[in-house]
């Protein structure tokens, strides 16, 4: 099936709209933001990043992966261990993608094939991301070492040199730089999907979300793209794990823990689920709320989790479809130059 | 073209086939007819490998796939078109069709072609939404889909199932065609008797997961043998 790209289809305008944002904040982020904000928003990059590995395998895969930490981990270690083995973070930087992709496949070929259900794969997920978190936090013996790197257990590992011009190991990349190169990969990494999405692959993966056994019988191996598009999103996660611990110079077994492992599932779900600038959204919205929650007084009174978690559930049951799909039928409903001339039979799904 | 021997299969714990025997010629047109909870439709998933046999084996063209998965019988020849039609209801009549052939390696614009020849009624719907077509006009893309793979052999399960007569009429044109200009192999299961009187060759009763009988078409005007076995004589 051929890409087409309509510019009058609301989907088209939709990604335009995405690109001029994603854009400006490449191009006017250094100049308008200061270093303390800069450094924040990589942070929110990546996050974002991760964010979007989950909302391409939930919202366009139907895989509700419990663990999807654990790639962000995998990518974080494969990069911290690479990167103090090697001196220079080019093939580091790879190995952040490859390395969970390849676990990702490994254990995709293994539920998929073996025909887990949905429920039991969110579970196997979860159970692998924790014993992630279990074993790495076992590791602060001095016989826990590769390489050069040793993994320190719970410590984590520091002084995790950040990125370097290709080819100069000597040339480590400023935090503008690196803003730079977190935001034109989570734009590379956003576009690659809406192309993939509007691929052969892309719809066929959307159809078997939308129904697997119609699929079936139509003669697509639904076990081999779902374990195709976990790896993918794995892959994703991992880069995102990877520009955390550049940013950061820091990585410890946390990035394994329940804790994020559920705040993953949230941003999809505040975002929207079936989208991939909801999840992004919805992981820098969420952030902003705790960030600023842990300023107040009320809610440390009170106690940041508590409010926070108030204050998911009151969002979830007021917008249960998401800041994004709400967000879009407000524009279609107010900005009547949003709507699109004519509602077409198209397939394919939200921007 | 197709034989079954003493296929058996469960969901779960519940056995729902006691022991098929069914052998289908190339060409053949053979009805299956059967009241609801019969096993009509687990028979066919079982056939097209959306459900595992727990006994028994299944042969296509020579071939034991009974352990085939599903996918892999359809890319052998196999054509599924499910009860209640299961078209994709977001993508265009258009890319309904194209999806069915994408595994397939045919050539896409030469078997569109063909395909709207057999069922003109599509073609100037070609870029509507799936969705917004009637039943009738829905049942008759999931046929189209179908023959899309280039299948050697069809199982229909109840066709007719909530669509009005003059497509029912239809329906029937288009299958008897087939028969004849593709020399499709066709398994048909029904609960419409006058539907599956007029396209098939003989027809198999079942009964609590057992083909008990076969008759003749004709038979089926006989209201007496249809109340014995069917249980909706008249």
């Amino acid at each position: 099936m051929k890409i087409a790209l309509d510019l009058k289809s609301w989907n088209t305008r939709g990604l335009i709209f995405v690109g001029v944002v994603m854009l400006a904040l490449l191009f006017a982020g250094p100049e308008v933001f200061d270093l303390f904000v800069l450094l924040k928003v990589i942070l929110f990059v990546s996050t974002a990043m991760l964010a979007l590995s989950m909302g391409f395998i939930w919202g366009f895969g139907g895989i509700l992966c419990f663990g999807q930490s654990a790639f962000f981990g995998i990518g974080g270690y494969a990069y911290a261990i690479g990167v103090i083995n090697m001196g220079e973070s080019t093939v580091p930087i790879l190995l952040s993608v490859l390395v969970p992709a390849a676990f990702a496949m490994l254990l995709g070929y293994f539920m998929f094939y073996g025909r887990l259900s949905d429920i039991y794969l969110a579970v196997v997920t979860l159970a692998v991301t924790l014993i992630f978190y279990a074993f790495i936090r076992s590791t602060s013996g001095e016989e826990y070492v590769i390489g050069n790197a040793r993994l320190m257990g719970f410590n984590g590992i520091s002084s995790i040199p950040v990125f370097n011009w290709p080819g100069f190991p000597n040339s480590p990349l400023w935090p503008d730089d690196i803003f730079y190169v977190a935001t034109t990969l989570l734009i590379l990494v956003y576009f690659g999907l809406r192309i993939l999405l509007r691929s052969h692959f892309g719809r066929v993966v959307v159809a078997i979300k939308e129904n697997e056994t119609r699929a079936e019988y139509l003669g697509y191996d639904v076990r081999f793209y779902k374990m195709i598009a976990f790896s993918i999103g794995a892959g994703i996660a991992g880069l995102a794990g990877c520009l955390f611990v550049s940013f950061n110079n820091f990585i410890n077994p946390d990035v394994f823990a329940l804790g994020l492992a559920a705040q993953i599932i949230m941003w999809v779900l505040i975002g929207g689920v079936g989208t991939l600038v909801g999840p992004m959204l919805g992981s820098l919205a969420l952030q902003m709320l705790y960030n600023w929650l842990g300023t107040q007084t009320f809610a440390s009174f009170l106690n940041t989790y508590l409010v926070f978690g108030a204050i998911i559930l009151i969002f979830v049951l007021a917008v249960p479809q998401g800041l994004q799909p709400t967000a879009r039928l407000l524009a279609l409903r107010f900005l009547p130059f949003t709507r699109p001339p004519e509602e077409k039979a198209r397939g394919g799904g939200d921007d | 073209m197709l034989e079954v021997h003493g296929l058996t299969a469960a969901y779960g714990r519940i056995p729902i086939l006691h022991g098929i025997d069914l052998s289908v010629a190339e060409g053949e047109f053979v009805g299956i007819l059967g009241h609801n909870g019969m096993g009509k439709t687990t028979l066919l998933k079982t056939l097209i490998g959306l459900l595992r046999p727990t006994g028994g084996s299944i042969e296509l063209k020579g071939q034991n796939i009974t352990r085939m998965p599903a996918f892999k019988r359809n890319l052998s020849g196999i054509g599924y078109v499910p009860q209640g039609r299961d078209i994709f209801p977001n993508l265009s009549v258009r890319d309904n069709l194209r999806i069915a052939m994408a595994m397939h390696k045919v050539d896409e614009e030469k078997v569109l072609e063909e395909v709207l020849d057999t069922f003109p009624r599509l073609k100037p719907l070609l870029e509507r939404s799936g969705r917004v077509l009637s039943g009738g006009e829905q049942q008759i893309l999931a046929l189209a889909r179908c023959l899309c793979g280039g299948p050697d052999i069809l199982l229909l399960d109840e066709p007719t199932e909530g669509i009005q007569p003059s497509i029912v009429e239809e329906i029937i044109e288009i299958l008897q065609g087939l028969g004849k200009s593709r020399n499709l192999t066709i398994i048909l299961v029904e609960q419409n008797l006058d539907f599956i009187a007029s396209l098939s060759q003989r027809v198999h009763i079942i009964q609590r997961g057992q083909l008990v009988n076969e008759v003749a078409p004709e038979q089926l005007s006989d209201p007496e043998l249809v109340s014995e076995f069917v249980g909706m004589g008249g």
